[in-house]
């Protein structure tokens, strides 16, 4: 939970936290890093001369999955990495924490730095890497700042360098930031930042294995990834996977924001019934019910929310029921909230950060929302919900990143779940929802003319 | 154009990224260079751009796409308010409103006596602490209701 100010109460992240184990806000620096345990992976590696292929069967065998959205395995990932590049070779972190709902890795970095230094330095133990940026989001400048300090801590102490703890395994590393643009955490547009360009991102493939960083190979992954390996190589794959599901290996943290009594940070294992995590949130606010909740971040499909006590909080559970588990980031709507309007918000956003590289997403994101807008003011037509429709599938699976998907998934998913209360705004000009102080256009008052 | 402790900065950003792969530096070098001028004049750009060794025109094209960024003037005072749904949810609309009222602006205006910019802005990746805000990029104010709103426009107006 983040709500609270530091000290945070013990096992503030719930009693199954890895990552964020023993973790009070205030207990960020190396020497409670190494108190609870950290730098020991680091340690056993290089004491048992571990190979690097013997580090990547580790990873695999314990079944994590990339936190930052897509799921992918981590322990494959690496194992693309050329082994036997001649140049530089790259480790990027993505910590450009963006999609609306997320705020997961801000707390990773500000309260347990050392957990993700040292997952990097793993990954370039595994892949033959000695050099990486972690590419920290613009608007947590502090956050930023720590994570210099807490390099320079890791460098003081001997576990980045040219000589890691004297073995003379090698890897260095700095913290890049953005400024501002939610497109950059699109790995191959992060890469082109990175790059000092304008975050467009690139065709794929070539893939960031054999084409990345200055067009050399380059491994990228979620903050909470790197994270999570320390704790699988200190207690073993086996382990981690038991503590999830099959193919669903270890713990989580989700960030759970919206309409629940304490909104914050909760790590679980994953298939924890998401019944479970929202009593761990406090619940949907007092006096309200469960409405809609979005899984997995603002550009997964939303799911009722009956459907959604019904799902178990893991990538295949969430799969099944419609949906994706993506960065983690539930977004909980109760009673109050009106759905055009959410989904209005939604699509301006994409309409904003698109960076208008292909044009299905220009346009469509354009289209899209003010089609939404008309609807939400008062000004929908009869025809306009199935041309929304039409308008989101001409995007799906047509430009060359997936922020075109993004911003289609929410329409259609909304659209198909609360058809009748964007037909009702069509119909009557008027909003379903009668609660007041929700997200909704105030009760009784036709669209477009409220405050 | 740049002082010495700002090109300082410069220098130490440069000192991330290989000796041929200058241009890196670029968004650490606008924020530095924003910082001490309060804006991103085109001098100020043309600087950066010799600086790094880059075309200018990469200069501007970075320094407009990054939203953080401000080519004109803004307030001494730059105020961005997530809007985004998460924050919604929990009363950002409200706020941004208070906002509003009290200084008498709309959105991406500045107070007349050049006090204050109000901005929107979109998921800040901190949407547990909504409704949260910006003040001039670096620090994050979090949980503003209204009566920390006022507490906080009091702190900046002395
Ligand atoms: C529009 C867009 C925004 C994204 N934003 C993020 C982000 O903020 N953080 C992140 O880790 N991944 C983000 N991703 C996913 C990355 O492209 C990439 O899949 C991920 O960083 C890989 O790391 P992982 O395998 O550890 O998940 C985004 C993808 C898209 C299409
Ligand atoms: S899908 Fe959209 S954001 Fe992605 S590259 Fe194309 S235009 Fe840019
Ligand atoms: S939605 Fe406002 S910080 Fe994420």
């Amino acid at each position: 939970m983040t709500t609270a100010h530091p000290p945070l109460p013990a096992d503030a992240y719930g009693p199954d936290a890895l990552i964020m184990k023993g973790v009070d806000g205030l207990n960020w620096r190396l020497k409670d890093y190494e108190a609870r345990g950290g730098y020991r992976a680091l340690r056993k590696v290089i004491a048992e001369k571990m190979t690097p292929d013997a580090l990547i069967a580790e990873v695999k065998k314990s079944a994590l999955r990339g936190r930052g959205g897509a799921g992918f395995p981590t322990g494959l990932k690496w194992s693309f990495m050329p082994r036997e590049f001649p140049g530089q070779k790259y480790i990027v972190c993505n910590s450009d924490e963006g999609e609306p709902g997320t705020f997961k890795d801000r707390d990773i970095l500000r309260y347990n730095p050392h957990s993700v230094i040292e997952g990097m330095v793993l990954a370039g133990y595994a892949t033959g890497t000695t050099v990486g940026y972690n590419y920290i989001h613009g608007e947590i400048w502090d956050v930023y700042q720590r994570f210099e300090e807490a390099i320079e801590e890791a460098r003081a102490a001997g576990y980045l360098g040219s000589n890691i703890l004297g073995s003379g395994v090698a890897f260095e590393l700095h913290a890049h930031h953005g400024w501002g643009a939610y497109i950059c955490g699109e790995e191959t547009a992060l890469l082109e930042s990175l790059e000092g360009k304008k975050g467009l991102p690139r065709f794929k493939p070539p893939f960031p294995a054999s084409y990345g960083l200055y067009g050399k190979p380059t491994t990228i992954n979620n903050t909470e990834t790197f994270a999570a390996v320390p704790w699988i190589v200190a207690n073993g794959a086996e382990r981690y996977l038991e503590l999830g599901r099959p193919n669903n290996g270890g713990t989580k943290i989700f960030s759970v924001s919206g309409h629940v009594e304490r909104p914050g940070n909760y790590e679980v294992r994953l298939g924890t019934p998401f019944a479970k995590l929202l009593a761990m949130a406090g619940g949907v606010r007092a006096g309200r019910t469960l409405k809609a909740v979005i899984p997995g971040g603002s550009s997964m499909p939303v799911l009722p929310g009956e459907a959604m006590m019904r799902t178990d909080m893991d990538y295949d559970s969430i799969a099944k029921a419609g949906s994706m588990l993506g960065s983690g980031a539930v977004i909980v709507m109760d009673d109050s909230t009106c759905m055009v309007k959410a989904l209005e918000r939604l699509s301006y956003f994409y309409f904003e950060e698109s960076c208008g590289q292909c044009t299905p997403c220009r346009e469509g994101t354009g289209w899209l929302y003010r089609m939404v807008h008309r609807i939400e003011t008062g000004h929908g037509r009869p025809e306009d919900l199935d041309v929304l429709v039409n308008v989101a599938d001409n995007i799906l699976g047509r430009t060359i990143c997936a922020l075109g998907d993004a911003a289609a998934l929410p329409v259609k998913s909304f659209i198909a779940h609360f058809r009748e209360e964007f037909a009702y705004h069509i119909e009557h000009k008027r909003c379903l929802v009668s609660i007041p102080g929700g997200y909704a256009t105030v009760p009784g008052v036709p669209l477009g003319e409220a405050a | 154009m740049l002082s010495r402790e700002a090109l300082d900065k410069v220098d130490r950003a440069l000192t991330k990224y290989p000796p041929d792969q200058k241009q890196s530096a670029v968004l650490a070098a606008l924020v530095i260079a924003q910082e001490e001028k309060g804006h991103l004049s085109t001098e100020v750009m043309d600087f950066v751009a010799h600086y790094l060794g880059m075309p200018p025109v990469a200069v501007y094209e970075v320094a407009t796409f990054y939203t953080m960024f401000d080519c004109t003037p803004a307030g001494a005072n730059k105020l961005c308010v997530c809007t985004n749904l998460p924050c919604a949810l929990r009363g950002s609309v409200a706020a941004l409103e208070h906002l509003k009222q009290r200084l008498g602006v709309e959105l991406n205006e500045t107070t007349p006596d050049g006090k204050f910019t109000l901005r929107e802005g979109e998921c800040f990746g901190a949407c547990g602490d909504a409704p949260v805000m910006l003040h001039n990029n670096k620090r994050m104010l979090s949980f503003m209701t209204p009566d920390r709103i006022d507490q906080l426009l009091a702190e900046l107006s002395k």
